[in-house]
């Protein structure tokens, strides 16, 4: 009897560290170590950021502010003539997304929110994802948004998807089993080869990546960490991508938007 | 039989239970004593020259992701892993080996990746999914290279 439940707590021993754990240690950021991933980048990478002439999003966010005061082409309100200074002003919003939406009773980001304004109020449909004119409305939007802090509500409705996204974070994954808190909770400030990894703020996006030679949203971004970690990306404006996109935010809480950032 | 060989003969039974429905499964059957592999994974050994390539490559281990080694050639090598200079002098082949296979039998929270594994993964891309990172035959040139460092 002593011998049998002996050699089965051997058993258990034995089998816990065959399967490693599925989700990653516990970890945080102290509140007061949260750096934006603006401080890790080269001096010349800052640069381009801080000078709006040499920033090259700014071929998207020219083209977001022609959008934004057009007028559909079959007629109706452009953006502009219902966000005015006076009215439904934008400023400070982005900083605000991804919120729940009570009316389609959802969680979404500005790209989101842009679109649910196109079906609603313009009767138009949706923009796709990654195109070039949802990124330069979003990137138009985010850019009211610069310099406040981001601020998200997770309370109430959006607590589930919080919960989903931080679940994510942790969640190890891929071919090479790793989750996103073991390199921007654990490992930030350390070498990845020629990158230093970062604490994986979303507060630049949408951003221009060098490395993409164009502008793009956090969801591109996340879906190049889960391909480096070879594993299969969700797709663009996935529940779950936005999800911790939500999460993303609530972690970087403070931080400026800094919209349209540059990164390598 | 005495006590402890009862008890061996169950543990090694227990094990290999384990071993089939954990599934954290390696990519072939391996003998893991220890914190070792003393078998080489195909039968022979490995080529240090191969080995050395596949540490530095993209496409290949591209260990220098994390870690570093002095006197080798390749721009921007990592430090989230500790630094291998010397690691041959540290470690014998076998223990080499099982880092290479499945780090993470030995650290479970680490964030070096188990190279040998196919079992009890998730979401892995469709392009990898059931094969492991490296081949047993890259592993052994990279435990080849790894083991000649310092000596
Ligand atoms: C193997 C390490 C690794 C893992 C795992 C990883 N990332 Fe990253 N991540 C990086 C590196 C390297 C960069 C580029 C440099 C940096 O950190 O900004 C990056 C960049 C980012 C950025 C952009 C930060 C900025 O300021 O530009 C975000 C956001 C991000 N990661 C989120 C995530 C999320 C969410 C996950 C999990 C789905 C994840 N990362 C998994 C290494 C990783
Ligand atoms: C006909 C009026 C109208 C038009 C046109 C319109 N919107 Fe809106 N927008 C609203 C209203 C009203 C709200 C408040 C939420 C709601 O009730 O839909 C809103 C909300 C928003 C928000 C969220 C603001 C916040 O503080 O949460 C954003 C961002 C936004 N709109 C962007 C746009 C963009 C970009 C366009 C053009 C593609 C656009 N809107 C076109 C009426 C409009
Ligand atoms: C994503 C990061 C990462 C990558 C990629 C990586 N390692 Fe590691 N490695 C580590 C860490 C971290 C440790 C230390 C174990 C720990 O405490 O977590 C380690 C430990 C080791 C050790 C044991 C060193 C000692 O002194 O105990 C060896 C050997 C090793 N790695 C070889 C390799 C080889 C070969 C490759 C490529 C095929 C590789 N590693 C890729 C992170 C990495």
């Amino acid at each position: 009897m002593i011998r049998a439940s002996l050699a089965a707590l051997i058993c258990l021993a034995a089998c816990g560290e065959q399967t490693p754990p599925q989700m990653a240690a516990d970890s945080a950021l102290a509140p007061s170590e949260v750096r934006s991933g603006y401080t890790f980048l080269q001096p010349e990478t800052q640069a381009l950021q801080d000078d709006d002439f040499s920033n090259p999003s700014y071929l998207w966010i020219d083209r977001g502010a022609g959008l934004f005061s057009q007028a559909p082409e079959k007629g109706g309100a452009a953006c502009a003539s219902c966000h005015t200074g006076a009215n439904l002003p934008l400023e400070g919003a982005a900083a605000r997304y991804p919120a729940y939406d009570e009316a389609s009773k959802s969680l979404v980001n500005l790209e989101g929110r842009i679109n649910l304004c196109r079906q609603q109020h313009q009767a138009l449909a949706p923009l796709a994802y990654e195109s070039d004119d949802l990124l330069s409305l979003t990137g138009y939007v985010a850019s009211l948004s610069r310099g406040e802090s981001v601020s998200v509500s997770i309370e109430g409705p959006a607590a589930p998807y919080y919960e989903m996204g931080r679940a994510y974070f942790f969640q190890r994954k891929g071919q090479l089993n790793l989750a996103c808190s073991q390199c921007h909770n654990e490992h930030w400030g350390r070498q990845l080869r020629g990158d230093t990894i970062s604490q994986g703020h979303g507060n630049a996006f949408p951003a221009y990546r060098l490395e993409w030679q164009a502008f793009g949203s956090l969801h591109r971004r996340l879906r190049d960490c889960d391909a480096g970690i070879r594993a299969e990306p969700l797709d663009y404006g996935s529940e779950l991508y936005t999800a911790v996109e939500l999460y993303l935010a609530s972690r970087a809480g403070g931080l400026p938007m800094e919209s349209p950032g540059v990164r390598r | 039989m005495n006590t402890q060989g009862t008890l061996a003969a169950a543990l090694m039974v227990l094990l290999s239970a384990c071993g089939q429905d954990s599934g954290a499964g390696l990519a072939s059957e391996v003998v893991i004593e220890a914190d070792s592999i003393p078998a080489s994974l195909t039968g022979e050994a490995g080529s240090m020259a191969a080995g050395a390539a596949e540490f530095v490559s993209r496409e290949g281990g591209h260990c220098v992701l994390c870690h570093a080694i002095e006197g080798l050639e390749a721009e921007f090598q990592g430090n989230v892993g500790p630094d291998l200079t010397g690691v041959g002098e540290r470690l014998t082949p076998g223990q080499i080996r099982l880092r290479i296979v499945d780090a993470q039998r030995i650290w479970p929270d680490t964030v070096m990746p188990a190279y040998y594994r196919t079992g009890g993964l998730r979401q892995v891309g469709q392009e990898f999914d059931g094969r492991p990172a490296l081949t047993a035959g890259q592993i052994e040139d990279l435990v080849a290279y790894l083991s000649s460092q310092g000596s």
